[in-house]
């Protein structure tokens, strides 16, 4: 069941275009990864899906009832959140605000979203703890948890273990590879290409126009594909 | 001791010191919240920008010689409060710089206003009065006092009824606007609560002072809370506490009150900053 579909779009700001011919489809169930180099419009494109940034052209369509506004989101890190007073609990509860609309207080219901959302994220412990004073990694899974109390149909990410160890890295990918099995559509900005060969379904390549869309195995005996991955296993050593 | 209490007893039984002093709680309370804001939000520059702006429009006042200030005061703080939350946003032009220059443009042609068309023969009084707000608390008329208590309601009931709107606006704005949250109306709602304190807060201590009464306590609540609620419960009481006690000090020893009671709040900074400093980390 196709949940976005991208015809023909450009994207860019006042200065210009930076990526442009982006055609894919994103299906349900779908865990998409998005490879670029820096500067590629990676995050540009982010935006234009969650509807934050206009595309300069072409379309983006949500269909089968799907909106913009079902997408959970996980930003790349700011300056500003790595040290807010904040507990994990109140940051994992503001994942339902559009829930509660007119309404100032959360409900009981919202509550136990929350609650659910981190047993299910293994966060339960950090509950009363302060958002600054936890590891990369944790702070990752509680952003997590707040991105699925807003929504169970689709998350984006943006190169969500940048700055994590090699295991947290590892432990977070498994993570989100669950929530993948349970249903949930994945798209993951990332530039580490080992791992997105080896969770993604589909690999959608961009620069100044879009490289290669299609499933991970096409990607992995596509000329682009094949070289990406060479100069990448080089420059790791 | 007792000599002291029959001495606040003797002040308090005029009524404008009882309006100063409900007054400047009230304001203290406000910003102080608002602070919390402000400071995660990397805005506190923002404070400072238009309490020069409000300068500026009250020495237009005064030059036009309009019997209530305010009618000019407030539209054109809040009027610039939306612009400069525009402009932050804008790319071109760089959101500090903006209010830098406005901020500084504001004050410069504000004194000049003043000493062109001085209104009293003591200009520099004048001027030190509105910056330092030394004595303009103490002329406080009832209507003053009602209009600063209405709009302080409406500001406490924002609040309330905003908490977690601006909880999430200000920990993450893509987040909440990703999530079809309208976060540009509630950055709005925070331009004009601004706004409307800081024009009430000159009152109380001036336009130069302004940014200290909604910075202190913030910060100070920060060293040793770790939840957004905490911090926000902390920072106002922290900065009640200190209005007060300025107040009542500056009545005792004679000093301005506005720069008691930012006294009492880098004191308050200063106590809060050693103990993080000693016990290393705190609690939630
Ligand atoms: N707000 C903006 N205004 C103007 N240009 C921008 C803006 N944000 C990004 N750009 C430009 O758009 C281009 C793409 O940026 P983008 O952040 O999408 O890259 P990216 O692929 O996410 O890079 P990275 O891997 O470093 O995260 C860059 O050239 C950048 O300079
Ligand atoms: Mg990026």
């Amino acid at each position: 069941m196709e949940q976005i579909i991208c015809k023909d779009a450009a994207l860019g700001y006042e200065d210009g275009i930076v990526t442009e011919e982006l055609n894919f489809t994103v299906s349900s169930g779908d865990y998409l990864c998005i490879l670029g180099e820096n500067g590629s419009g990676k995050s540009t494109l982010i935006k234009a899906l969650l509807g934050l940034k206009p595309q300069v052209r072409g379309e983006i369509t949500y269909t089968n009832g799907f909106s913009s506004k079902e997408i959970g989101y996980l930003p790349q890190q700011t300056p500003v959140q790595r040290d807010f007073p904040a507990s994990v609990r109140e940051i994992v509860l503001s994942g339902c605000l559009s829930k509660t609309g007119f309404r100032p207080f959360y409900n009981a219901k919202e509550k136990e979203l929350a609650h659910k959302n981190m047993h299910r994220l293994g966060i339960c412990d950090l509950e009363k703890r302060c958002y600054r004073d936890l590891s990369g990694g944790q702070q990752q899974r509680v952003l997590l948890a707040r991105a699925l109390c807003a929504t169970e149909k689709m998350l984006l990410l943006d190169e969500p273990v940048t700055g994590l160890d090699p295991h947290a890295q590892n432990d977070l990918y498994e993570l989100i590879a669950k929530l993948n099995k349970s249903g949930i559509t994945i798209i993951m900005v990332s530039h580490d290409i080992s791992s997105a060969v080896k969770y993604a379904s589909h690999i959608l390549h961009i620069g100044r126009k879009q490289l290669f869309f299609g499933s991970k195995n096409d990607y992995m005996t596509s000329k682009i594909g094949r070289s990406f991955i060479e100069t990448e296993a080089q420059e790791n050593g | 001791m007792a000599e002291i209490f029959t001495k606040l007893q003797y002040y308090f039984s005029f009524p404008f010191v009882r309006y100063a002093l409900i007054v400047g709680l009230l304001i203290a309370l406000c910003s102080s919240l608002l602070g919390v804001t402000l400071v995660l939000k990397r805005f506190s520059f923002i404070g400072d920008g238009l309490s020069h702006v409000a300068f500026g429009a009250m020495a237009v006042a005064s030059v036009v010689r309009l019997t209530n200030n305010m009618l000019l005061v407030l539209p054109v703080t809040v009027l610039s409060a939306v612009l400069l939350l525009r402009t932050g946003q804008n790319t071109k032009i760089k959101g500090d710089a903006a209010v830098a220059m406005i901020s500084v443009g504001a004050l410069a042609i504000g004194y000049m206003l003043m000493n062109l068309f001085p209104n009293s023969a003591n200009i520099s009084a004048d001027v030190c009065s509105t910056l330092f707000g030394s004595t303009l608390i103490l002329t406080l008329t009832p209507f003053d006092v009602w209009l600063c208590i209405g709009m302080s309601a409406v500001v406490l009931v924002m609040f309330v009824l905003f908490y977690n709107k601006i909880f999430s606006v200000t920990f993450d704005e893509s987040f909440t606007k990703a999530t079809g949250v309208n976060a540009d109306a509630y950055n709005l709602v925070i331009a004009i609560i601004t706004a409307l304190i800081i024009v009430l807060a000159m009152n109380l201590v001036g336009s130069l002072l302004i940014s200290a009464l909604i910075i202190f306590p913030a910060l100070s609540a920060m060293r040793l809370f770790r939840s957004f609620r905490g911090v926000m419960i902390c920072s106002a009481v922290i900065s009640v506490v200190c209005a007060a006690a300025g107040i009542i000090i500056s009545i005792l020893a004679s000093t301005p009150v506005g720069s008691t009671i930012v006294s009492a709040d880098i004191v308050v900074f200063l106590v809060f900053w050693l103990i993080s400093a000693f016990t290393g980390r705190a609690k939630a």
